[in-house]
C-alpha cells in the first residue's frame, strides 16, 4: 500500500479515536451522576458535612454551574491528567494512580511477553504435529485454559507453588528488577492462561489453513529447508490472526490484571478500581477507568496500523467483517 | 467475557470428524452433559439436597479438615463447606442461563435482520457491534457496581447488554452465508413476507450456530460473574456463591485448602463442560445436513 494511503487511513483513525475519547470521558464524568443519593454526600464520604466543607466541595466540582459546563471543567482537568482527590485517602487521585502504574505495567508486560512467546510457540508446534499426541494434549490444555478464570488460576497457583512446594513466595511484590520478577511470576502466569491458551488456539487454526497453501507446498517442492518456508512463509500468516485477536488478548488481560491482584493482595491498578468500587469513591474510579479506556483505543489503533503493515492485502477503509 | 471463548469456526473441524477422535471424544461429552445436570439439580433444588443448612455457623469447629460429618470441611465461620457448594450452583447456573436465553433471542433477531436487510441498517448494527467488542466486561461491571451499588441481578442486566454484539455478530455472519442460495430467492419470488422469510426460513439453517454459540456464551458469563462475585462487588456477603466463597476462604489455604479448591473446581468443570458441550454439538448440528 502507497504511503499516502497509510497516512490517510491513519488520519481517519486519529478522528474516530478523538470523537471515541471525548464520548468515553462523558460516560466517564457521568458516573457521579448516576451514582444514586445525594452528590454532596457522595463526595464527602466519611468526611464531616459542615457549610464549610460543602462550600469547597461546591467549588472545586462547579456544582452550582449548569451540567455541561460542569463536564466541559472536569474535561479541561482530566486533559491535564488531573481528575480531582480519592474520597477515602484525600489524595490527589493522580498520584495514587501514579504510585500503583510501575506495578500493573509490570504485570501486563510479563505477561503479554509470556503470552506470545508460549502462545505462537504452542501453537505452531501444535499444527506442526497436527493429530500427534502432543497436539491433542495441547488441545485439551486449550479447552482448560479457556475456561480457567484468572482468579480460580491464581489460587491454584499460589497453593501449589507457594504453599505446597516453596518455589515462589506467597504475598509481597519484592524490591528492585530481579526480585519483583520472582514475586510476579505466578501472578503473571495466572493472568497469563487463558491468552495464552486463546493465541494457541487461533495460531493453530491459522498455521493448519496455511500448511495447506499452494505457495507453501511450492516452496517445499522447490526444496527450501524446512527451517525457511517455516519462518519465511509460514510465521507471518500465523502472526496475522495474533494481531486481529489483540483486542480481544488486551481485554482479556485487563479483566485478568483486576482478578489476579486482587487473588495476590497487589497494590495495583486493578485493586485500586476495586477498593474504589467497594468505597464508592467515584474520583479514583473515573480516574483509572478513563486510563484503561485510552489504553484500549490506542492500542486498537495501533493493531490496526500494523495489521495493514503486516497484511498488505486488507484494503483500506474496507469493512472489518 | 465471552472475549475468551470466541468460536474459531470452520478452521479446525474437519479433523475432529475422523473417527478416531471421535472415540476418545464421546466419553468427554457424556461426562459434560452429566456434569452440567447434576450442577442444573443442585440449582434447582439447593438447600434441599445440602446435607447442613448452608448458613449455620458452628464456631467451635471453624477451619475444620474434611471428616465424616463435614465432607469437605468447614470454613473460618464453622459453615459446611460441602452444603454450601451444593447452595452455591444457584446463582452460579440461574444467572448465566438468564443472560444466555435473553442475549440468544435479542442476538438471534439482530444478527438476522442486519444480515438480511444488509445496507444502512446493517452498517449501523455493526458499528455498534465493533465498538461493544472485545470491552472487558467484568471492568464495566466493577465500575457500575462502583456508581450504583453491589446487584447480582443489575450485573446479570448489564451482561446481557454487553454479549448481545456476540451473539449478533455471529448470526450475521450465519445469514449471510444463507443469502446467496436459491431458497431464499425462491421464498423471495413468491412473495413470503420479509419476517417470515427470517424466521422460519433463514433461521432453522442458521440455529445450529445459534444454539453452539450460546453454550458458549454461558460459559463466558459464568466465569464473569464469578469473577465480580470473587471481587465482592455481586451477592450481598454471607451468600452461599463459588466466586464468593473463593476470595472468603483464600485466608484457609494453609488450614482448609479444600474450602478454596472446591468452588475453583466446579467454577472452571461447569465453564469447561460447557464449553465442550458448544463445540460438540456445532459439530454434530452442522455436520448432519442442516446449515452448511
Amino acid at each position: 500500500m502507497s504511503g499516502v494511503g497509510l497516512l490517510f487511513f491513519v488520519l481517519r483513525r486519529l478522528v474516530v479515536l478523538a470523537i471515541l475519547l471525548v464520548l468515553i470521558s462523558f460516560v466517564t464524568f457521568s458516573l457521579l451522576y448516576i451514582s444514586p443519593g445525594n452528590l454532596i454526600d457522595i463526595l464527602l464520604g466519611a468526611r464531616p458535612h459542615t457549610p464549610a466543607t460543602v462550600r469547597a466541595l461546591t467549588n472545586e466540582y462547579h456544582l452550582n454551574k449548569p451540567f455541561m459546563v460542569q463536564y466541559w471543567l472536569w474535561a479541561q482537568q482530566a486533559g491535564q491528567l488531573k481528575f480531582g482527590t480519592s474520597i477515602t485517602t484525600s489524595l490527589p487521585v493522580t498520584s495514587e494512580i501514579g504510585a500503583r502504574l510501575g506495578l500493573t505495567l509490570y504485570l501486563g508486560i510479563y505477561s503479554f511477553v509470556l503470552t506470545m512467546v508460549f502462545g505462537v510457540g504452542l501453537g505452531v508446534a501444535s499444527a506442526l504435529r497436527r493429530g500427534s499426541f502432543i497436539d491433542r494434549g495441547l488441545t485439551g490444555g486449550v479447552m482448560l485454559g479457556l475456561s480457567t478464570p484468572a482468579f480460580v488460576a491464581s489460587v491454584a497457583l499460589l497453593y501449589v507453588f507457594a504453599i505446597q512446594v516453596h518455589w515462589f513466595p506467597a504475598y509481597g511484590v519484592g524490591a528492585g528488577f530481579f526480585d519483583e520478577f520472582w514475586h510476579l511470576t505466578l501472578p503473571s502466569v495466572a493472568l497469563a492462561v487463558t491468552t495464552v491458551a486463546y493465541v494457541v488456539r487461533h495460531t493453530r487454526a491459522a498455521m493448519i489453513g496455511t500448511l495447506d497453501q499452494d505457495y507453501v507446498i511450492f516452496a517445499r517442492a522447490r526444496g527450501l529447508s524446512s527451517r525457511r518456508v517455516l519462518y519465511v512463509y509460514l510465521l507471518r500468516n500465523a502472526l496475522i490472526p495474533v494481531i486481529t485477536i489483540s483486542g480481544v488478548i488486551l481485554s482479556s488481560l485487563i479483566v485478568g490484571v483486576v482478578l489476579v491482584e486482587v487473588a495476590f493482595s497487589l497494590p495495583g491498578l486493578g485493586s485500586l478500581l476495586v477498593t474504589a468500587a467497594t468505597a464508592k469513591d467515584i474520583p479514583v474510579l473515573q480516574g483509572v477507568v478513563l486510563l484503561f479506556a485510552v489504553v484500549i483505543v490506542v492500542a486498537n489503533l495501533l493493531a490496526d496500523v500494523v495489521y495493514m503493515l503486516v497484511d498488505p492485502r486488507i484494503r483500506v477503509g474496507g469493512r472489518s467483517a | 467475557m465471552t472475549a475468551n471463548t470466541v468460536l474459531v469456526l470452520a478452521d479446525e473441524r474437519p479433523e475432529t470428524t475422523r473417527r478416531g477422535r471421535r472415540r476418545v471424544v464421546a466419553p468427554l461429552i457424556w461426562l459434560s452433559f452429566l456434569i452440567v445436570a447434576g450442577v442444573l439439580v443442585m440449582a434447582a433444588l439447593g438447600t434441599l439436597l445440602a446435607p447442613q443448612n448452608p448458613a449455620a455457623q458452628h464456631l467451635a469447629t471453624i477451619n475444620a479438615s474434611p471428616s465424616g460429618a463435614h465432607w469437605l470441611g468447614t470454613d473460618a465461620l464453622g459453615r459446611d463447606v460441602f452444603s454450601r457448594v451444593i447452595a452455591g450452583a444457584r446463582t452460579a447456573f440461574f444467572g448465566p442461563l438468564i443472560i444466555a436465553a435473553a442475549s440468544f433471542v435479542l442476538g438471534n433477531l439482530l444478527g438476522l435482520f442486519a444480515g438480511y436487510r444488509g445496507g444502512l441498517a446493517d452498517a449501523i448494527i455493526m458499528r455498534w457491534v465493533d465498538f461493544m467488542w472485545a470491552l472487558p466486561a467484568l471492568v464495566i461491571l466493577v465500575v457500575v457496581a462502583g456508581a450504583v451499588g453491589s446487584s447480582y441481578w443489575l450485573a446479570v442486566v448489564v451482561l446481557i447488554v454487553l454479549t448481545v454484539p456476540f451473539d449478533t455478530r455471529v448470526i450475521r455472519g450465519a445469514t449471510l452465508e444463507q443469502m446467496p442460495r436459491p431458497y431464499v430467492e425462491a421464498v423471495k419470488t413468491l412473495g413470503v413476507p420479509r419476517w417470515k422469510i427470517m424466521l422460519f426460513h433463514i433461521w432453522p439453517n442458521v440455529s445450529p450456530i445459534a444454539v453452539a454459540n450460546t453454550c458458549l456464551v454461558f460459559a463466558g458469563s459464568l466465569v464473569t460473574l464469578a469473577g465480580l462475585e470473587f471481587l465482592g462487588l455481586g451477592v450481598p456477603p454471607g451468600t452461599p456463591d463459588w466466586g464468593l466463597m473463593l476470595s472468603q476462604n483464600e485466608a484457609l489455604l494453609f488450614t482448609n485448602p479444600l474450602a478454596t479448591i472446591a468452588p475453583g473446581v466446579m467454577i472452571v468443570l461447569t465453564a469447561i463442560s460447557m464449553n465442550l458441550i458448544g463445540d460438540w454439538l456445532y459439530e454434530q448440528l452442522t455436520s448432519r445436513g442442516a446449515g452448511r
